[in-house]
């Protein structure tokens, strides 16, 4: 059961700027529990995959995570999704104010 | 002269460690300021609140925080104050527990089975919490002051602040009563003084960073409490219930921020 | 004098029961941190009355007494300024989440500067790098560091200073220690 992500989407500078926080463990190797962490995050700007990050242990607890997509204009639908090594995955939906 | 200003310059050069340090606390606190976990905070404070729960299976919804049922803008920052249905002064955690036995026919004891999380699993507390505080961004903080209860607590909470008891002779004072001094690397605010007490009282309840936890004003009693090697405070009595009047009102006048995000 | 005394002990002793009363009922026992603790000592009557500003006189009598708690060992009284540095640097002890019976540390950096290599040190106390440099580290001032150790308050009655030994926090060998790590001229508070 994944906890609450929160997005923030608005255009800057004609660029599209995105803040998310995520809800997650991060639990790695250091602390001796089964490993527990985001291993991919995936953007899509209109239904359109135009971001794939691998991340790893070394990213903390609750993330937030900042990401700028060139160009987009005001009512453009933002998905954030992550998944973790477990198979369990989130996302969130917003439109870029 | 060349060698004289040489030197001048080189000792003007040298870093003094603890300022370079100060200056690394800095940057890290805005770091940490931008994009805090505390709005997820929030968002599970509000599902908590809507949640129907208890023996009377109904939401905290109808709650009266002190600005009419349920209504929570606002609330946050005119507490503690004294409350006639309960005839006490009440702190918003006490209060939270007065709505969850009255509205939703939940026991004391279960209740307050669970008030403080962990880093896997928050309390309800602190949910709601940091729900509940951060609808009272930017208003003034404006707790109770002119009730004879509220008088009497504010004072209470004052000869607990500089009454010194334990093993260790702590009172509050011992480290929060001088200016510029720090524990570690941590200054130490003069809560008793309204210009160290605002920008505080302003900030809390608040995310700690290190433990990935979201603190409570009762919380936070309850660990200053354990750091001066007393006993163990009970959880919303008068006595932390004083404490916490008596910091609220020295901080009185200051725009409420929301909660914080710290070390 | 002494009736004097008395008269402005009457008003805040009234307030200062009433905390008391306040403390016995909306505290509770946890770990080691049992319910004797609330209940205040003469001294922390004194001080708590007082405001932490007793009248000289007063004072000097109440130190005394607390001197008498102390019980200097006979001979060296430097130890390992090494195991001083490890006892300065930690803060176990006292807690109800500390264990019970120690082992327990002496939360020296919290308050004072000691070594130059710590950077992370407290301001609360005094900053006591090159204390054995200045003062030197001969059976006078050795006597001098361990009573301050062992309990502040025969130095100054209402010191901010936990009273380590007497409260039980530290033993001999541990005081004897941090002796050390503020006398031996070896230790890195004397480079």
């Amino acid at each position: 059961m994944a906890g609450p992500m929160k997005m923030r989407a608005t255009l800057a500078g004609g660029n599209t700027e995105v803040r998310v926080l995520m809800t997650h463990p991060m639990t790695t190797a250091q602390s001796g529990q089964p490993l527990h962490f985001i291993q991919t995050v995936t953007v899509k700007q209109n239904g359109k995959p135009v971001l794939e990050a691998q991340t790893s242990q070394a990213v903390s607890r609750n993330p937030v995570f900042s990401f700028r997509l060139k160009g987009g204009a005001k009512g453009d639908k933002i998905e954030v999704s992550w998944l973790d090594n477990k198979g369990e995955s989130n996302r969130i939906e917003g439109v870029v104010a | 002269m060349k060698r004289l200003s040489l030197l001048l310059a080189l000792a003007f050069c040298v870093p003094a460690p603890a300022q370079d340090a100060k200056k690394e606390i800095q940057k890290y606190q805005q770091m940490i300021a931008d994009g805090s976990p505390v709005e997820l905070f929030e968002i599970g404070g509000e599902e908590l609140w809507k949640k129907p729960q208890g023996p009377k299976k109904v939401s905290l919804e109808k709650c009266d925080l002190g600005r009419g049922a349920g209504v929570v803008k606002g609330a946050y920052a005119r507490l503690p104050r004294y409350f006639k249905d309960a005839d006490r002064v009440m702190d918003l955690e006490s209060r939270l527990l007065y709505c969850m036995s009255m509205l939703q026919g939940r026991s004391a004891e279960e209740a307050t089975k669970r008030v403080f999380g962990n880093q896997d699993t928050p309390s309800e507390m602190e949910y709601l919490s940091a729900y509940i505080a951060g609808q009272s961004r930017g208003e003034k903080m404006a707790p109770g002051t002119t009730h004879a209860k509220e008088k009497e607590a504010f004072a209470l909470g004052e000869k607990l602040f500089f009454h010194r008891a334990g093993p260790w002779d702590f009172s509050c004072a011992s480290c929060h009563g001088e200016e510029n001094k720090r524990i570690r690397m941590q200054d130490l605010p003069v809560l008793s003084k309204p210009a160290a007490a605002r920008p505080v009282v302003a900030t809390w309840p608040a995310y700690r960073v290190s433990n990935s936890q979201f603190k409570t004003m009762q919380w936070r009693i309850n660990d200053c409490y354990r750091q001066m090697r007393m006993p163990e405070p009970v959880f919303a009595s008068e006595a932390t219930i004083a404490v916490n009047l008596f910091l609220a009102a020295t901080g009185k006048g200051e725009p409420y921020r929301g909660p914080g995000t710290k070390r | 004098m002494r009736a004097f005394a008395v008269l402005l002990f009457v008003p805040a002793v009234a307030l200062a029961q009433d905390v008391e009363k306040v403390l016995k009922r909306d505290f509770k026992a946890r770990g080691q941190a049992t319910m004797d603790r609330v209940l205040p000592d003469a001294l922390q009557r004194v001080c708590n009355e007082t405001n932490d500003r007793p009248p000289a006189e007063l004072a000097k009598t109440l130190e005394a007494d607390q001197m008498k708690t102390i019980a200097f060992p006979a001979g060296s009284l430097i130890g390992s300024w090494q195991n001083g540095e490890r006892i300065a640097q930690g803060g176990r002890g006292l807690t109800w989440s500390d264990k019970p019976g120690g082992p327990n540390d002496g939360s020296c950096y919290n308050c004072h500067q000691l070594s130059p290599k710590e950077a992370s040190f407290g301001t609360l106390g005094p900053s006591l790098y090159r204390f054995g440099a200045v003062r030197g580290n001969g059976p006078e001032i050795q006597k001098y560091v361990y009573g301050k150790i062992y309990n502040a308050k025969a130095y100054n009655l209402c010191s901010q200073m936990p009273r380590l030994g007497y409260s039980g926090t530290l033993t001999e060998a541990q005081i004897k220690d941090l002796v050390g790590l503020l006398l031996d001229p070896a230790s890195p508070v004397n480079q």
